[in-house]
């Protein structure tokens, strides 16, 4: 390959580049969403059983897909940074968190406003809900116990053993509605069987969870840019960065 | 390169054995883990009895009815096998339908109604505009019809549902 | 389109608080989140290029 993927593995190489990269993802993110949100309001057409509630779809199933995928890639940093001790795939993994704790919230926010008007309930402790919610605490515990650990690497030792033992929770959330009887429908898309969504409807999904993507590695980005400067904020080359 | 490789398998031990136990407990725990009985667990006696429990089921078509006293509502939950009736006073969700799926919360009295306290409705996984679902229904409807016909021409008794 | 005016968009089939509850809510998490980057990394910048002169003995923030 003709990138040497290591140079960037160092924090002083990797801030300039996450740098031109944030704008970039951002962009996309803007872009993405407002073709989404156009499908999804005005070509995707109402539902047969819950007529214009489900359009809180495009943005409940984003956010639930980010708060899983996002919890995984946190833990592959922070498992990463603990057997390798490389200083930035720990960054990585803490940059990760806020992002992934707000994408959490919002698919259970998001999840209780669209089960009101359709199940008749705000929430109920079915497997989904109750794992969806445990993901939450365990983003939350993660954040807690790096803030409460002044040394950055024993903090980052002890983010990684919880965030590594999380990770059973993530299959736990996904199958859930498979493994037990949930209030919860079943996924309408999955690798395994054609969706069970009209297309316009599926096609404003789609590319609404790309924008949740690119918005989240645009805000990992740039929170590790700050996490960086942060933690080598006595190394020559960040005292010697111009005033930007 | 040695204590990489002693930590890296640390760490997976670790992680193996942690998702090992987890799944054991949640073994241990999936009976607390059922958010509600299907109509055969409940004729199998497997749902608790004498406490509250929630029953989980479709809405027996042609089964929903007001009672004379005007805020009781009386239907039947059926998983296509077995069936319980079900009594409740209050407001029933908008997506309360004949047909779909209901999940309620109450209690099987001795006169073998489950008199429920709360009743939520639960939809299903499809997503379509309404004239997809009725150019469904009517697929589906001429299928039952000609699987109907099939069957009185085998005179056969046994009619299930899907 | 399925809408025949302004006001039938934002009614949303009588379901209007419950789809704008939560892209509201989602915006508004968003832009605070952007914000709040966006600030932090400034004031950070601004702290590392100001150290120069003299080892800041632990200015943490």
């Amino acid at each position: 390959m003709a990138v040497n993927w290591f140079k960037y593995a160092s924090p002083q190489t990797f801030y300039p580049l996450a740098g031109r990269l944030v704008p970039l993802f951002w962009l996309l993110a803007i872009v993405l969403g407002a073709i989404g949100l156009y499908i999804g309001f005005f070509v995707a057409p109402t539902d047969f059983q819950q007529g214009e509630s489900y359009r809180i779809i495009f943005i409940h199933v984003p956010a639930a897909w980010m708060s899983m995928v996002i919890y995984v890639v946190m833990a592959a940093w922070a498992g990463l940074g603990l057997v390798l001790n490389t200083r930035l795939s720990s960054m990585m993994a803490t940059a990760l968190a806020p992002t992934g704790a707000l994408m959490t919230f919002l698919a259970l926010w998001t999840g209780a406003l669209w089960g009101k008007p359709t199940w008749g309930t705000w929430w109920a402790w079915d497997a989904r809900m109750t794992s969806e919610l445990i993901l939450l605490f365990l983003y939350i515990g993660f954040m807690a116990l790096q803030a409460a650990i002044d040394d950055p690497r024993r903090a980052d030792k002890a983010g990684a053993i919880l965030a590594l033992v999380g990770v059973v929770n993530v299959p736990i959330i996904y199958f859930s509605v498979k493994w037990w009887n949930t209030l919860h429908q079943g996924a309408s898309v999955s690798l395994t069987r054609a969706p069970s969504m009209a297309n316009a409807m599926l096609l404003g999904m789609l590319i609404m969870a790309l924008a949740f993507w690119a918005y989240s590695i645009g805000a990992a980005l740039l929170r590790v840019r700050s996490v960086i400067l942060e933690r080598e904020r006595h190394a020559g080359w960040v005292r010697e960065l111009p005033p930007g | 390169m040695k204590p990489r490789h002693k930590r890296l398998a640390l760490v997976a031990g670790g992680v193996a054995a942690i998702g090992i136990a987890v799944a054991l407990i949640l073994n241990v725990f999936r009976s607390n883990l059922v958010f509600f009985y299907s109509p055969s667990q409940v004729a199998a006696h497997e749902a608790p009895e004498g406490r509250s429990f929630r029953i989980g089921g479709l809405v027996e078509e042609g089964s929903l009815q007001r009672q004379p006293d005007g805020v009781t509502m009386r239907f039947v939950v059926t998983d296509t096998l077995k069936t319980v009736p079900v009594a409740y006073k209050g407001i029933l969700p908008d997506l309360f339908k004949e047909g779909k799926g209901v999940v309620a919360q109450g209690k099987l009295e001795a006169d073998g109604v489950f008199h429920a306290s709360e009743v939520l409705a639960k939809h299903d996984e499809n997503y379509m505009p309404p004239e997809a679902a009725d150019a469904l229904d009517k697929a589906r409807k001429a299928e039952i019809e000609s699987q109907k016909t099939l069957v009185m021409d085998k005179s056969s008794g046994t009619e299930s549902g899907k | 389109m399925q809408w025949e005016s302004v006001g039938q968009f934002f009614a949303m089939g009588g379901y209007g608080r419950f789809v704008w509850g939560s892209y509201a809510v989602t915006a508004a998490v968003i832009l605070i989140e952007v914000a709040t980057l966006v600030r932090r990394h400034r004031t950070l910048r601004r702290r590392a290029g100001r150290s120069t002169a003299t080892d800041s003995n632990g200015s943490s923030p």
